[in-house]
């Protein structure tokens, strides 16, 4: 096999929108050789079964995220904030809209 | 069976849209000449459909299977409907048609019949004749003739894929190596013989798109040169100056591909009587 | 400048590291929930799931080549266009496969130069012959049937982005084996060649399929660590047992009948009991010998090396391109 390096193409990760009012959730990844053709393979690999109305694509090295081993800390300060939901506070019988 | 765990990120479903059978269950009868008018286009879509779906599980690309399996079912989908309205004049399915006619029988152009070579080949034909059939759905949509109307409809938004599909992998291979410009241009070279046919008019076209019923293909040369032109001017590419290939009528007579691809596509259907279920 | 109480440092703290993660893996795993990909994760889990996976992968890949063998010559248009359908979802889900194992830092490339070398394998029915049209159906009803079987559970499989292709594939498999079904019923029910045809094909695939859920639980030595880790849900017995409970009816529903002199219900177990299956022919298979492997290397190899010049030509168009917006980019700034 003598394949030069530069043919193999960049990953891409896939977003699809199901429908019209609904975000994009990450539907998988697929390699492509630019955006152009990113989304065109992202159309036919993953709204081959009426999936989307709409698909983003972005390259996979371009994503940053939270680091998995901080073991909770990045994700602790919300524990325990109760009051931040509606279910934290009385309800008084017979009151409606609250 | 259910999925619960993680549920993928998308629903699917059909999806609507007219399919064969709703022709069929419609009762539509095409008068003879609007038949062999619709087994002119049908003929075009089932040759391209064969052709391309021997690419599947052979492109250069994972990615380009699922692209060219894409094209092929679309291509495949016009035929069924065509021949199977034209099929409604002589009280035959989409299935006699296809498998049960003779070379002699076929009426397909000569381009979508030529073999698929290597992709860029592939894809000279496929930008030719996408954008054929694009000018030609564009205009077979005000058809007379209601079914042709709706399969046009619905053809043409996907041929609009098809077009973008070709004219991309034209950028690419025309402006991409040396060695993908020189075979996108041998393509070029290769498929350019059989552009005039698609352009030919004949006596029962002439009268069909008198009667509004047909689209007169002499009439579409003109916008398909002003598509084509730009496309490969920008994909560093030349217009082939070539002479068309003596033969254009669909009749068979002048090429040896048609017995081929017929070989091939009918060789079980003919092991067993015409009307065995499958 | 490092010194060497630095580096022992260092390695103390990389010990606690790997510590704290498998602590914090095995907790996960011992919750049935989820490893992502960038969780700490052992060594050996990591490489379990590169191999099963890419060699799933890799049997959707390979699998696409026995009924594409087909697409030219299905007897029906609407076969035609169901076939090519399938065979496209094949490759698709070679892609899901791909991608999910491509999250524990394998590449495609990497993968697929094992594929083509030998040194990867694939699911050995894919190298049988599809040699008559009813195979088709066969590999729709059996093939398939035993990969649904497989693959339900691995939905829940401990690494999540195997877990959610499996999804995926699971939801549009459903119809694969369904087609395959309704092909060998339109043969059975047809003429007597037609039936004949399915019936030979039933006779040819239904040994070769339950040997997809892999070897006896007693010779599967990675079964064990597989399904510690929730990888595995159930042992190849198990799947296989389930399987042949789930065909035996459905094939008298068929009308044709299962090659397997052996086979019958057992009231004491609540199960079919079936005979010993071929192993040294799927050992044999495994090791390249079976019918159809060299056609089938050749083939993928053929697709991949004719793809090259294709390939290289899209790398260094959009190479062309980013240049020429950075030099646009750089025009304009140069101009304001």
């Amino acid at each position: 096999m003598t394949e030069s390096l530069n043919a193999s193409w960049p990953l891409w990760e896939v977003f699809v929108r199901s429908s019209r009012g609904l975000s994009h959730v990450h539907a998988g990844s697929l390699h492509a050789p630019d955006a152009t053709m990113a989304l065109r393979n992202a159309r036919d690999l993953y709204t081959r079964r009426n999936e989307g109305t709409s698909v983003w694509v972005m390259p996979s090295d371009s994503i940053s995220s939270s680091d998995p081993d901080s073991k909770g800390g990045f994700f602790e300060s919300p524990q325990g904030k109760d009051f931040r939901h509606a279910t934290y506070y009385t309800k008084s019988e017979g009151v409606k809209h609250l | 069976m259910s999925f619960t765990a993680g549920d993928s990120a998308t629903k699917i479903s059909a999806g609507n849209a007219i399919t064969p059978e709703d022709i069929i269950a419609a009762g539509a009868k095409a008068p003879e000449d609007v038949a062999t008018y619709a087994m002119y286009l049908g003929d075009d879509a089932l040759m391209l459909a064969q052709r391309l779906g021997h690419w599947i599980s052979r492109a250069p690309e994972m990615e380009e299977d699922v692209a060219l399996a894409n094209i092929a079912q679309d291509q495949l989908g016009h035929a069924r409907f065509l021949l199977s309205y034209a099929g409604s004049a002589w009280d035959q399915t989409e299935d006699d048609l296809a498998y049960f006619r003779t070379e002699e029988q076929f009426r397909s152009c000569r381009l979508v019949e030529q073999e698929n070579g290597d992709f860029g080949q592939t894809i000279a034909r496929q930008l030719i004749f996408s954008l054929y059939q694009y000018e030609l759905f564009t205009r077979l949509m005000d058809s007379a003739d209601e079914t042709l109307a709706s399969v046009a409809a619905k053809a043409v938004k996907e041929v609009t894929y098809h077009v973008d599909h070709a004219a991309q992998w034209t950028l690419r291979l025309g402006d991409g190596t040396d060695e993908s410009h020189r075979r996108m241009q041998e393509g070029l070279y290769y498929m350019w013989p059989y552009v005039d046919e698609l352009f030919n008019d004949d006596d029962l076209l002439r009268d069909l798109s008198e009667r509004g019923i047909a689209v007169l293909p002499s009439t579409l040369r003109e916008s398909f040169d002003a598509r084509i032109e730009p496309i490969l001017e920008q994909a560093t590419l030349t217009v082939p100056d070539v002479p068309g290939a003596w033969g254009g009528d669909r009749s068979g007579n002048f090429s040896e591909h048609r017995g081929h691809i017929l070989a091939e596509m009918q060789v079980l259907a003919r092991q067993f009587p015409q009307g065995v279920t499958w | 400048m490092s010194t060497t109480s630095q580096h022992s440092d260092a390695a103390v703290a990389d010990i606690e590291a790997e510590r704290a993660g498998q602590q914090r893996f095995d907790e996960i795993i011992a919750a049935d929930s989820r490893i992502e990909p960038r969780d700490w994760m052992p060594a050996g889990y990591r490489k379990t799931l590169v191999r099963q996976i890419s060699q799933h992968a890799h049997s959707e890949i390979i699998g696409m080549q026995p009924e594409a063998n087909w697409i030219t010559r299905a007897p029906s248009l609407k076969r035609k266009m169901i076939l090519m359908a399938k065979v496209q979802d094949e490759a698709g889900h070679g892609l899901y496969l791909y991608s999910a194992a491509e999250t524990l830092g394998t590449s495609r490339e990497e993968m697929v130069q094992q594929l083509l070398s030998g040194k990867a394998k694939y699911s050995s029915i894919f190298n049988y012959p599809a040699r008559s049209w009813a195979d088709v159906g066969a590999i729709g009803w059996l093939v398939d049937g035993a990969a649904i079987q497989n693959q339900v559970p691995l939905c829940r499989a401990s690494y999540a982005p195997y877990g959610r292709a499996m999804v995926r594939v699971c939801k549009e498999e459903s119809f694969h084996q369904r087609q395959g079904w309704e092909i060998l019923l339109e043969l059975s029910n047809g003429t007597p060649e037609q039936k004949q045809m399915a019936q030979d094909a039933v006779n040819r695939f239904y040994g070769p399929a339950l040997q997809m859920f892999g070897p006896p639980d007693d010779d599967s030595p990675n079964s064990q660590q597989s399904m510690a880790w929730n990888i595995k849900r159930f042992s190849n017995d198990e799947l296989r047992q389930r399987f042949v409970d789930m065909i035996v009816p459905q094939a008298e529903a068929l009308g044709l009948t299962l090659p397997d002199p052996d086979l019958k219900w057992n009231e004491e177990r609540g199960h079919y009991d079936f005979g010993e299956l071929d192993w040294d022919e799927f050992m044999s298979v495994i090791k390249g010998n079976g019918p159809c492997n060299v056609q089938r290397m050749q083939h993928r190899r053929e697709a991949h090396e004719n793809g090259a010049w294709v390939r290289e030509a899209a790398a260094a168009y959009a190479e062309k391109q980013a240049r020429r917006q950075q030099d646009a980019a750089d025009a304009h700034l140069i101009g304001a």
